[in-house]
């Protein structure tokens, strides 16, 4: 059971040092997580916009540069990776991004995107090999090639690119897709479609996924695992059965609570004081970040930031709510979700 | 039986393009008594944006409002010049807008930006009772009064959508428009800002019209809600028959498709595409996606009927009144 992705004790402060003298504004603090080689498995990790979930994203891939902390694939590290290694990660670790507008170069047939890889990876000895392994990723996740191929990307429809997408990234057969907010900038009905290709696209070809969103519901849905943020730090994780119909932390309890149930007879989560600041932290806090909204709030919530407690085999939780349980460190956060295995 | 505010009676608006009109909105007919909540749920390119636009007359070239009325207190909005339609906008029919991030100014103070639309319909106010204005505005909206020297960038989704909100109810509408105002914000805000919202509308007694595509948010906060398909209304009735029993396939599919917490299961999508409007399909827009489509829906086109007491659907699958 070796760690395919870890991050450990990552933090992440932006805005530090240079001319002036800047707030800094801490977006992740002290996150610890691991993605275990097999079996794949789906990871979701669910917060707040401004909570730190797409810089996660940007430094497991390697693209910012981490303030403390590691980021280690196959257990090395990625600041110290050869170039032939480093070839590895990234022919391995694929990204989806959020807006599939914007991934596109607009003077370019939708076929770049996919031929670019296959050329610069070798993926392919001919073009005709080429074609066929793009007909079959594209196959895969229920487009028609024939319908898609030769055309601009303002020719197909937000889902039907995005979906492009979906095919670019498991083209390279990669051992991991970090997947960032991949369905909120399309319709209901076709979230449920590319979600769907993305299951499969785990359970065919042994991929692991890492599935960031703002939405309970379909995390719920696709991962195995649950991991919330808050503030930049890891309040809840475990099994998304345990962390979903038995949320613990007060702010998972709140999220789970404000999601709208299709449902007119249902009523919508119980009566909450809003609070209308949800600024990123400028400093950090010497309590628990959540104490300003949580209506459990003990003194020494704001002495000192709670550390993870196991309540359940499968679960830690950021919260004195829990003292009883015992307490781990958090660079074990992350292993602790791995036991299942 | 509350008085009817707003009355849309066949209201068609087309897209001029170079291969002739397409029809976003297509012969829709509703209305929203004084004090409802009505909800207007479609995929995107539903056409019902334009739908919203076109009810406050800022449909903008090449779209055309084509024909149909909309009756706000009797008086057609579509007939009236452009000086009047700008005394009717923001005091008797307000647009709460969908991305809040982008519909303010930054670099004007919050306060500036919610004065700039109510002076621009009362002008006699003297410039104090303006602010007295602007901080009973912000409380209604639960905003902190600080706000009001701020600039937006600031300021919090959230709080940006509240601002919104607070320009919207500024001059007390009859009718408030809000073209999915949250779907730019996250759960616990989102739950929020629409708690507000539905707060201020009971206090003002104004009507809402809703629009967006979460059936979860509809089946919280509206009334009576209406599927919009390809620029017609499928199905109109009020949301617990809706939910309970959907007539529209299309509706079905709809309630059925979000993710719930409830259970694992397969992703269920709406198979296929929505429809080319400038070339839609022959008969019921939706036959090539409906999973019970019969030949007569390939050739006529289905009308929207009153098939239970205010339960209306446009399908051929119920044709008959039952009363």
């Amino acid at each position: 059971m070796t760690a395919l992705l870890e991050a450990r004790n990552v933090t992440k402060v932006f805005g530090s040092g240079g001319l002036f003298k800047r707030k800094e504004t801490i977006a992740l603090d002290n996150v610890s997580l691991l993605i275990r080689e097999s079996p794949p498995s789906i990871t979701g990790v669910v917060g707040e916009s401004g909570s730190g979930k797409t810089t996660l994203v940007r430094l497991l891939l390697g693209f910012l540069a981490l303030t403390e902390g590691e980021v280690l694939y196959k257990g090395r590290d990625l600041q110290k990776m050869s170039r032939d290694e480093r070839l590895e990660f990234r022919r391995e670790v694929q990204v989806i991004f959020q807006d599939p507008f914007e991934v596109y170069n607009p003077f370019y047939k939708v076929d770049h995107v996919l031929t670019t890889p296959v050329t610069k990876f070798h993926l392919a000895s001919s073009k005709s090999e080429a074609r066929k392994l793009i007909e079959h990723a594209l196959e895969a996740i229920g487009l028609q090639p024939e319908e898609t191929l030769g055309r601009y990307p303002h020719q197909l429809s937000g889902g039907q690119r995005q979906r492009v997408m979906v095919a670019r990234a498991s083209l390279l057969r990669p051992r991991i897709i970090l997947a960032d907010e991949p369905v909120s900038m399309v319709d209901a009905s076709l979230r449920a479609t590319i979600l769907e290709s993305l299951r499969k696209l785990s359970q065919k070809f042994g991929i692991s996924l890492l599935y960031i969103t703002h939405d309970l519901t379909t995390a719920y849905q696709i991962s195995d695992n649950i991991i919330v943020l808050y503030q930049g730090s890891v309040v809840e994780a475990g099994d998304a059965e345990l962390v979903i119909k038995n949320p613990q932390h007060p702010y998972t309890r709140l999220l789970v609570a404000s999601i709208p149930v299709s449902d007119p007879d249902q009523s919508w989560g119980q009566d909450s004081t809003p609070v209308l600041v949800s600024k990123t932290s400028t400093k950090l806090n010497r309590g628990c970040k959540f104490v300003d909204r949580c209506p459990s709030a003990m003194p020494v919530c704001r002495e000192n930031p709670p550390p993870f407690f196991q309540t359940d085999g499968y679960r830690a939780v950021r919260c004195y709510l829990y003292k009883e349980a015992s307490a781990i460190a958090d660079e074990t956060m992350g292993k602790a979700l791995d036991q299942k295995g | 039986m509350k008085a009817e505010v707003l009355q849309v009676h066949n209201l068609r608006v087309y897209y001029q393009t170079a291969v002739g009109p397409l029809k976003a909105v297509d012969g829709v007919t509703f209305s929203l008594k004084s004090g409802e909540r009505f909800g207007l749920v479609g995929e995107s390119g539903s056409g019902k944006s334009t739908l919203a636009f076109a009810l406050m007359r800022l449909t903008k070239p090449p779209g055309c409002i084509e024909g149909g009325q909309v009756l706000l207190d009797g008086l057609d909005l579509i007939k009236l010049s452009e000086g009047e339609i700008r005394k009717v906008r923001l005091a008797q029919i307000a647009l709460v807008p969908q991305g809040a991030m982008n519909s303010l100014n930054p670099v004007m103070r919050i306060k500036a930006q919610i004065i700039d639309g109510i002076g621009d319909h009362l002008n006699e106010i003297p410039r104090s009772a303006l602010e007295e204005r602007v901080y009973e505005l912000l409380k209604r909206v639960e905003l902190k009064p600080e706000v009001a020297n701020m600039f937006p960038h600031e300021l919090s989704g959230g709080m940006k959508q509240r601002v919104c909100l607070a320009i919207a109810i500024s001059l007390s509408p009859r009718v408030i428009i809000a073209d999915e105002p949250t779907s730019a914000l996250d759960v616990v805000v989102q739950r929020q800002v629409m708690l507000t919202l539905g707060q201020v509308q009971e206090s003002l007694g104004a009507s809402v019209l809703l629009v967006g595509h979460d059936m979860g948010l509809m089946a919280q906060f509206v009334d009576r809600i209406g599927v919009l398909y390809a620029g017609k209304l499928a199905e109109m009735s009020s949301v617990r028959e809706v939910f309970k029993e959907p007539l529209h396939p299309y509706t079905q599919l709809l309630i059925a498709c979000p993710p719930s917490l409830e259970e694992k299961g397969e992703f269920k999508g709406i198979p296929g595409l929505p429809p080319l409007l400038l070339n839609p399909p022959s008969g019921c827009v939706f036959h090539p996606r409906c999973p019970q489509a019969m030949s007569r829906c390939s050739v006529e086109v289905p009308s929207l009927k009153e098939v239970y007491p205010g339960r209306w659907v446009s399908c051929h699958l119920h044709t008959e009144v039952k009363r």
